[in-house]
């Protein structure tokens, strides 16, 4: 074992962290957004194929057996039980466990802040995610602009209509480190554009950026809408700040049917990826059979909004722990 | 050949690209939101010395390269090959003419070179930081400057040729920073 027993981010750093989650604590409650607390151990999970979470063991007291529970990746689904039930608008700071993933900008533990609003629109909840980042983050006035006009305005294609072959042979041009006989499919050429040719440039752009209307195949748990050229999008929207994304927001699917087709669908990617299939979240399912009412949600990474705050270029540099040295 | 995943990559990890040693300068886990990871990775091809970067899906592996570091003297040359004593056994390491390519102008006898080997023998040779080097020609030295503005071209025993200061004579032992191929002072002898 590597042992640092020292904090991996300053005293002051981390006084400044609970102060501003107290304001986010004030924000919420200004606005009549009560705070929830979900269970962090579920025996379901969520299916998306590049999500793992990580499992744990119950065993009862002088059994043998083991019951599988996992960790949350976020608090979604437990959130929208309580929604189903009559909640209203609700939000969370939670914990979160995402396996696997550790990077700068990753940690396998962290803080997400997620909140689901009843009576907002898509864009009236962009829009209280902007007075957050204002008036508690103090960043600058944001810019809206759809996944298509993005790349249209980035690389002269349309995203939406175009082949798959047009975004390979666009993604292998723009991307030196591709190997020539790079395959993948079309999410995948799209989130490699994403991450290497245009986050870096809106690196460049000081302002807070939403982009919405992503194409229907990343609709994870968004409804599916037509946009006005006509195309199928799902209505969400991601937000990016010096190029780190940062928040993930949708128009809440509200079938249950088609949810479960997209939780077997996924079951059946994870399938063929050789990776483990995920217990599906029945609870939920029931909970969204009975009613969940039409709503707005999002979830932001809270320590990677508090390092772009502080002006630290590590996750680790905000919270108390690295993981390493966890 | 033994192969290794993009998860074990950490910097240092030599492995083989499009039939080249690599050697991994820095690995970064690319991984949007529910999207898939990729591993964006810069590295030091071993055979040019070219630095580049490749993506790699995460969890995708390559092969692993047998690529060791050993220090050895620099003992003489037939014109074909360059050849490297291990101190402690006396074993004789040929070097060919791309191998010591770029620390040619810098082989002095007896001193200890970085040797790279791939598959038991020399792929590249590197100097050390330092070496001091005797003027074999220049100009006439000038009594009167010894400010080092300007300076002159001088050649160093090894071929070499490095800006030294105006006052500066043939046979003078000059240390060298092989990195940047300046004159630092006079060697103390």
């Amino acid at each position: 074992m590597d042992v640092n027993w020292q904090p991996s981010s300053e005293v002051e750093t981390l006084k400044r962290r609970a102060q501003y989650i107290a304001d986010v604590r004030l924000f919420f409650a200004e606005r009549g957004v009560w705070e929830a607390e979900t269970p962090i151990l579920s025996q379901a999970a969520p299916t998306a194929p590049y999500l793992d979470s990580f499992t744990t063991d119950y065993i009862p007291i002088g059994s043998q057996s083991k019951q599988r529970h996992y960790l949350q990746t976020s608090p979604e689904f437990a959130m929208k039980r309580l929604l189903a039930a009559g909640s209203g608008s609700i939000y969370q700071i939670a914990r979160v466990f995402r396996n696997g993933e550790q990077s700068k900008k990753h940690s396998p533990e962290f803080t997400m802040l997620e909140w689901y609003r009843p009576e907002l629109t898509l864009f009236q909840l962009i829009d209280e995610v902007n007075a957050l980042l204002q008036n508690v983050f103090k960043f600058e006035p944001i810019v809206r602009l759809s996944y298509r006009s993005v790349f249209e305005f980035f690389f002269k294609i349309n995203v939406l209509t175009c082949s798959d072959a047009d975004i390979k042979h666009c993604a292998l041009g723009r991307i030196n480190s591709l190997a020539d006989d790079f395959e993948t499919d079309r999410d995948g050429w799209l989130e490699l554009l994403m991450s290497y040719a245009i986050e870096p440039k809106l690196a460049a752009l000081n302002l807070p950026l939403f982009i919405y209307d992503f194409p229907a195949s990343q609709a994870q748990l968004a409804k599916i809408k037509l946009d006005q050229q006509g195309n199928a999008v799902a209505d969400r929207f991601e937000l990016y700040i010096n190029g780190v994304e940062l928040a993930n927001g949708y128009k809440e699917l509200l079938d249950a049917d088609e949810l479960r087709q997209r939780f077997e669908s996924d079951n059946q990617q994870r399938k063929e990826q050789g990776k483990a299939e995920v217990q599906i979240d029945e609870n939920l399912l029931a909970a969204m059979q009975s009613g969940l009412p039409e709503c707005s949600g999002v979830a932001i990474g809270l320590d990677r909004l508090l390092m772009l705050a502080l002006e630290k270029s590590a996750i680790n540099q905000v919270n108390s722990f690295s993981f390493e040295h966890s | 050949m033994a192969s290794v995943s993009t998860n074990q990559f950490k910097q240092g990890l030599k492995f083989i690209l499009d039939g080249d040693p690599c050697n991994i300068l820095e690995n970064e886990l690319v991984k949007p939101g529910k999207g898939q990871a990729f591993n964006r990775v810069k590295f030091r091809n071993l055979k040019t010395g070219r630095v580049n970067e490749r993506t790699f899906k995460s969890g995708d592996s390559v092969e692993s390269a047998d690529v060791m570091e050993i220090e050895l003297e620099y003992s003489y040359t037939d014109g074909e090959f360059w050849y490297f004593m291990d101190p402690e056994t006396f074993e004789q390491h040929a070097a060919d003419a791309t191998a010591i390519e770029d620390c040619k102008k810098w082989l002095k006898e007896q001193y200890v070179y970085t040797v790279t080997q791939w598959n038991g023998s020399p792929l590249l040779v590197t100097a050390p930081n330092f070496v001091n080097l005797t003027v074999t020609d220049t100009d006439p030295g000038l009594k009167g400057d010894t400010a080092g503005t300007g300076g002159k071209p001088a050649t160093l025993e090894t071929g070499a040729v490095v800006r030294v200061p105006l006052f500066m004579n043939i046979g003078e032992l000059l240390r060298i920073d092989t990195r940047s191929g300046e004159y630092v002072e006079r060697a103390k002898v």
